[in-house]
């Protein structure tokens, strides 16, 4: 009966959710035909302030408290990763020597590796960068520079990547972007207006300088979050990759813990 | 047209999820997980929400289903060394009556 | 198809929605939990977008496409974009906790694990405090 328990209380809370949730869409406006309001006054804000990407204007212009809150978020979640995955008093006892596991990689995926990196990381910046003219930004550019480091790891092997992305540089980083959107708020406030205010010099539209502090959230948003995703990645890596080494034996378990080569 | 195009996507965004759900084995359901992240992708830009598309691309295609597997790949040997472990302490090796017992009571 | 599609693009994002909480519900390893948590999370993206849908309208982005284009509403895209990042941040942070579970309790089926207090004084040799199972 016990092990029955779970599925019994979670059939009554769907059947539950399922009768709500029914009559909460069937009250819901169509979608497709409903005019929007607050749409028509988000896009007369973002031509306001010359931001043609209307999505991004709203992101960190309109509702940028929101992405503060957010963003730190983000990054209370990777702090509490890395914390989580530090190697504890216990594991340090075990003072065996480590085996970092595979090192040998295919050339081939070796030289895509090494052409796509360079690639990956500028279309990354150019994401961020170019956040406000198309559809990008800081959150999707850092994971896209993110992913680049991952190709470093797969292309080569766990030391690469920890020498492209050292975790003292990484952590700096974060820390870096988070601030820096906490301050570019407080410019507001010095130049006599509400914190986050959008008062630097709004430019010329579609132009790579323009709609004032969104290019600088959108870069401080891209460091911190492209910084995260390879810091817990990093440490996620350095948890299945440390293998024990067996005495006696040179490799370990080497072939049995391998982090993508085990299927 | 495109109502059709967005239709089927939803429905086989739906299907994917279901599948995505039903494999047990965590290491597949990262690769079933990826596949998920895409299709998601694609309908979000069946709606016009290209800048959510590329967040999904990059982290539910990308990062998450990496992060899984080498979480997997660690937990699976956390779970056999403490079994080793076990079996050590009991002095039998092989010996697993303390999880049978264990599972019985639950 | 027309007037079904509101209606089947609400009821996908139901559907996946059921479909994550029955995953987590009847899952018997830790990381199959936090999958079908991000599953059912990702069922309020659907939701978020479809509700700014509008039919016949164009991506926000008003780089290339006049004034008085009809766009979808960037509103909730805004709301969504940051929810995909920081949901797959809450993710990594199950996992990491889902890695402690397995290094310090060596089971991973959350059917198994019981709580706290009782394992540790089975550990310690003592009778676990009377509960039954």
């Amino acid at each position: 009966m016990r092990r029955r328990l779970p599925l019994v209380l979670g059939a009554v809370g769907a059947v539950a959710l399922a009768v709500v949730g029914v009559r909460a869409f069937l009250g819901l406006p169509g979608a497709g035909e409903v005019p929007h309001p607050y749409a028509a006054r988000a896009v007369a804000a973002a031509y306001a302030h010359t931001t043609p990407n209307a999505v991004v204007s709203v992101t960190l212009d309109q509702r940028g408290f929101d992405t503060l809150g957010e963003e730190f978020v983000l990054l209370a979640a990777a702090i509490g990763t890395v914390l989580l995955l530090r190697r504890l008093a216990e594991e340090a006892h075990e003072d065996r020597p480590h085996d970092y596991g595979p090192e040998d990689v295919f050339e081939a995926v070796r030289l895509v590796g090494a052409l796509l990196l360079p690639a990956a990381l500028l279309v990354g910046g150019y994401v961020v960068l170019h956040g406000h003219l198309s559809p990008g930004g800081g959150f999707q550019g850092g994971t896209v520079l993110a992913s680049g480091l991952y190709l470093a790891y797969l292309a080569a092997d766990y030391r690469t990547l920890e020498r492209l992305g050292p975790p003292g540089v990484l952590d700096t980083a974060e820390g870096v972007g988070a601030l820096g959107y906490a301050a570019v708020g407080f410019a507001g406030l010095i130049g006599g207006s509400a914190y986050l205010a959008n008062d630097l010099p709004h430019g010329v539209w579609n132009s790579l300088l323009s709609a004032g502090t969104v290019p600088v959230l959108n870069v401080a948003i891209g460091l911190e979050v492209g910084a995260a995703f390879v810091l817990v990645v990093a440490k996620f890596l350095e948890q299945a990759l440390l293998v024990p080494r067996e005495d006696g034996d040179d490799g370990g378990d080497r072939d049995a813990t391998a982090g993508e080569g085990e299927h | 047209m495109t109502d059709w195009i967005l239709g089927l996507l939803v429905l086989l965004t739906a299907a994917t999820a279901t599948v995505v759900v039903l494999t047990r084995d965590p290491a597949r359901q990262a690769a079933v997980l990826s596949a998920y992240g895409l299709m998601l992708a694609l309908t979000m830009v069946a709606l016009a929400a290209p800048d959510v598309a590329l967040s999904q691309i990059g982290v539910g295609t990308a990062a998450v289903p990496l992060i899984v597997i080498l979480a997997v790949a660690r937990c699976e040997r956390a779970v056999r060394a403490s079994q080793a472990d076990r079996a050590g302490r009991v002095g039998r090796p092989g010996d697993s009556a303390g999880d049978d017992q264990e599972r019985e009571r639950s | 198809m027309a007037d079904v599609l509101p209606w089947l693009l609400y009821a996908g994002a139901g559907w996946i929605f059921l479909a994550g909480l029955y995953g987590l519900v009847t899952s018997r390893h830790l990381v199959h939990t936090v999958v079908c948590l991000s599953v059912t999370q990702s069922a309020t993206y659907l939701l978020l977008l479809a509700v700014g849908w509008t039919r016949g309208g164009t991506a926000p982005i008003f780089a290339d496409i006049g004034r008085h284009r009809r766009v979808v509403d960037p509103v909730v895209q805004a709301m969504t974009l940051t929810d995909v990042v920081v949901g797959a941040a809450m993710t990594a942070l199950l996992l990491a906790l889902s890695v402690q579970v397995a290094k310090r309790r060596g089971c991973v089926d959350p059917r198994l694990l019981r709580s706290l207090e009782q394992e540790s004084e089975e550990e310690r040799g003592r009778p676990a405090p009377g509960r039954s199972g």
